[in-house]
């Protein structure tokens, strides 16, 4: 978890810096807000991953000397099939197209979208653990 | 149905468990295999790169004569501005991030599947929707997006764009951003949590790091060009003014939210590549990789540099810092440099085999270095407002971009037999690598001449001047090998299709890829190595070098070098 954290964290920082010369020297302030959100947008997973790294012992991908056994277990949960995302994705496909031929297909798309998430969480509660 | 899956063994075989699934295009429409999406991912991407190949092709036979007739002017507004637009959007991120990335980042650190295999699923199809949104515009009255890949406003408001072919652009980028979203938030989730025990950080493949940082990019850069489009949707249809002056807007945001997108997209456009060319050229040179740490740490500079560089793109606007960003263009110099001088160090004193992969990775070098370099030419103010605009800044980004095409095929080479279980023709693919490198540059160099000689980008036709015509007419030439050397591949593919049976391991190669049989079973492997170094399928396979720690110069013995 450390590596990861000083990763996200290190990017942060040098957002930061990056952002506040640029915003001390620059005439506009889109680049700066944008600099700024980036920094955050690191901090935010980096402070949690750094908090969790503080208080667990390493996981067996972070020790140099893991064995193969060591990982035994459950890695997760993961599905076979399934024909949700297809329908979600056809339920935003048709949202975009109201965009630009007209808003009544706004209709079907947000009934896929619906129904996909319906189906989807009913399929991960029927497969188990997810 | 939900598969919970245990760890598999060390070295230990499991009972080959057959997956019983749906085949054929139900396969391809429910699967949330990261191999099959991945596939799904890289055969779409590769249709879009030969559609937009062809856009390519009509384009220089337009400029072979000075007043060209093939086209009209708006139709040659439309075919520039699609060119780029499957180029960048729909075959370069998504063949890498999409394909090559989903297939092997998880096989790579030792992972069942994606972290989030449904939601991988829903990238692929929200990049197949968001593709065919954009090409329909072809099918509007109005035709295509035209108002250039990067839509300036106020070219791009609804005044000087009316049509639907431009909206169509839009919504296609908007669901494409997303799908590119989706992705990199999968590939750092994966690669955070599914790791291998043993497979720290510090040992992941180079090409899995590269990957991390574009995904991290993507998640820093994708947000900014989907609100900027949702932006540019509200001035043309919702009567907002925020980049049109009538109103009290700022045409010049538009640049900057989209090239604070957009330079970071050249590095997440051009980093899986370097990764790729990194396993190659270590595999063909039978050496680790040198200076894997400092490869890293390279990576790791471009991605924070890239978000400091956009605006020199926009150096000729007049409204932006010159000083601050010449100085961090010209730092990217610096870690680029760095991995060249790796990339050749992984070279120096290896036993290299020139594959069509190698020949591939080295054609990359070359043409990345030229491309480099007048990206440095560029990065500089004074040079950049005498060529910005002109036909040497086109030149430079295909230089950098026909550098990826030729990583790209050197990654398919080097990892198709993986992912099919099968080689290509090594002789056809000569043939190919040949016509690709030597086209690239019979069709780039004569458009550095043309842009210092002041021709201007995006013009259909041109004055009648001998000299710039004959560089035109060379440049054509150059862009008909380009695609004879595309038919090539796809002769490959047929010529050798089911022919040459590659087994697990053809290339002795050293990430944990190559130690699952070739195609990779439903969840990818029935027995993992221990891992103690970053090249753990390599230190299996030669016991008595386990002790190659990265970064050190070891010389594989000639006996273990592989011949076929």
């Amino acid at each position: 978890m450390r590596v990861e954290a000083k990763i996200l964290l290190g990017l942060g920082l040098f957002f930061g810096l990056m952002c506040a010369v640029y915003w001390r020297w620059s005439i506009e302030d889109a680049g700066g807000v944008m600099m700024f959100a980036g920094m955050l947008l690191c901090f935010l997973p980096g402070g949690y991953y750094y908090w969790w790294s503080r208080r667990m012992k390493a996981r067996p991908e972070d020790d140099p000397q893991a064995t193969q056994a060591q990982g035994a277990g459950i890695v997760g949960a993961f599905p076979g099939t399934s024909i949700w995302p297809l329908t979600l994705g056809a339920g935003c496909f048709f949202m975009v197209l109201a965009l630009v031929f007209g808003i009544w297909l706004v209709v079907p798309g947000i009934g896929l979208v619906f129904w996909a998430l319906i189906g989807g969480t009913a399929e991960g509660r029927r497969g188990g653990k997810v | 149905m939900v598969d919970v899956l245990d760890r598999p063994d060390v070295a230990e075989e499991h009972p080959h468990e057959e997956h019983h699934g749906p085949t054929g295009i139900l396969k391809w429409m429910t699967s949330t295999d990261h191999k099959v999406i991945g596939l799904s991912y890289t055969v779409t991407s590769v249709i879009m790169f030969v559609i937009g190949g062809a856009f390519a092709e009509l384009i220089r036979a337009q400029l072979a004569t000075p007043n060209g007739t093939l086209v009209s002017l708006a139709q040659y507004n439309e075919l520039f501005t699609m060119h780029g637009s499957l180029m960048i959007y729909l075959f370069a991120g998504p063949f890498a991030f999409g394909g090559l990335a989903n297939i092997l980042v998880p096989i790579q650190i030792g992972a069942p599947d994606m972290a989030f295999p449904r939601l991988n699923a829903l990238s692929y199809w929200l990049y197949l929707f968001g593709s065919l949104t954009m090409l329909s515009g072809f099918f509007t009255a109005g035709g295509a997006a035209n108002f250039g890949w990067v839509a300036y406003a106020p070219l791009s408001n609804s005044l000087n764009t009316p049509g639907s072919g431009a909206d169509l652009w839009i919504g296609g980028l908007l669901l494409t951003g997303f799908s590119a979203i989706f992705t990199g938030v999968n590939l750092c989730a994966t690669i955070f949590y599914l790791r291998a025990p043993g497979m720290t950080m510090f040992r992941m493949p180079i090409f899995t790091w590269n990957m991390l940082v574009t995904a991290i990019l993507i998640l820093l850069a994708f947000p900014v060009l989907t609100a900027g489009l949702i932006m540019l949707y509200c001035d043309r249809h919702f009567g907002t003014h925020i980049f049109s002056v009538a109103g009290g807007g700022v045409p010049v945001l538009w640049q900057h939210i989209f090239w604070f997108w957009g330079h970071p997209e050249v590095y997440i456009l051009a980093l899986p590549f370097f990764g790729m060319v990194t396993e190659i050229i270590a595999v063909f040179s039978r050496k680790p990789v040198f200076g894997y740490k400092g490869m890293i740490f390279a990576t790791l500079t471009i991605g924070a540099l890239s978000l400091g560089v956009w605006a020199h793109h926009m150096y000729t606007t007049g409204v932006v810092l010159l000083p601050f960003f010449a100085i961090m263009s010209l730092l990217i110099a610096v870690p680029t440099g760095i991995k060249m001088f790796n990339w050749i160090g992984t070279m120096w004193r290896g036993e290299v085999w020139f594959s069509t992969a190698m020949l591939m990775a080295i054609g990359f070098l070359i043409t990345f270095l030229i491309g480099g370099i007048t990206g440095i030419f560029l990065a500089s103010p004074p040079l950049d407002f005498f060529t910005h605009d002109t036909y040497f800044v086109v030149a430079h980004f295909h230089s950098i971009v026909m550098a990826l095409v030729l990583a790209a095929f050197g990654g398919l080479y080097y990892w198709g037999p993986k992912i099919t279980g099968y080689m290509l023709n090594e002789f056809v693919g000569k043939i190919q690598f040949w016509l690709l490198f030597i086209g690239t540059q019979v069709f780039t160099i004569p458009l550095y001449y043309l842009g210092l000689d002041g021709m201007p980008r995006r013009v259909a036709v041109y004055p009648h001047n001998p000299s710039w015509q004959n560089l035109n007419d060379l440049s054509t030439v150059g862009a008909v090998m380009i695609g004879l050397s595309t038919v090539a591949f796809l002769v490959n593919i047929v010529v050798s299709w089911k022919k040459y049976p590659c087994g697990d391991n053809p290339w002795d190669a050293h990430t944990l890829e190559w130690f699952t049989t070739s195609p990779p079973p439903h969840h990818n492997f029935y027995r993992l190595p221990q891992i103690r170094s970053e090249r753990p399928t390599w230190d299996y396979n030669h016991p008595g070098h386990t002790a190659a720690a990265h970064s050190h110069h070891t010389e594989a013995p000639a006996e273990e070098v592989v011949t076929t």
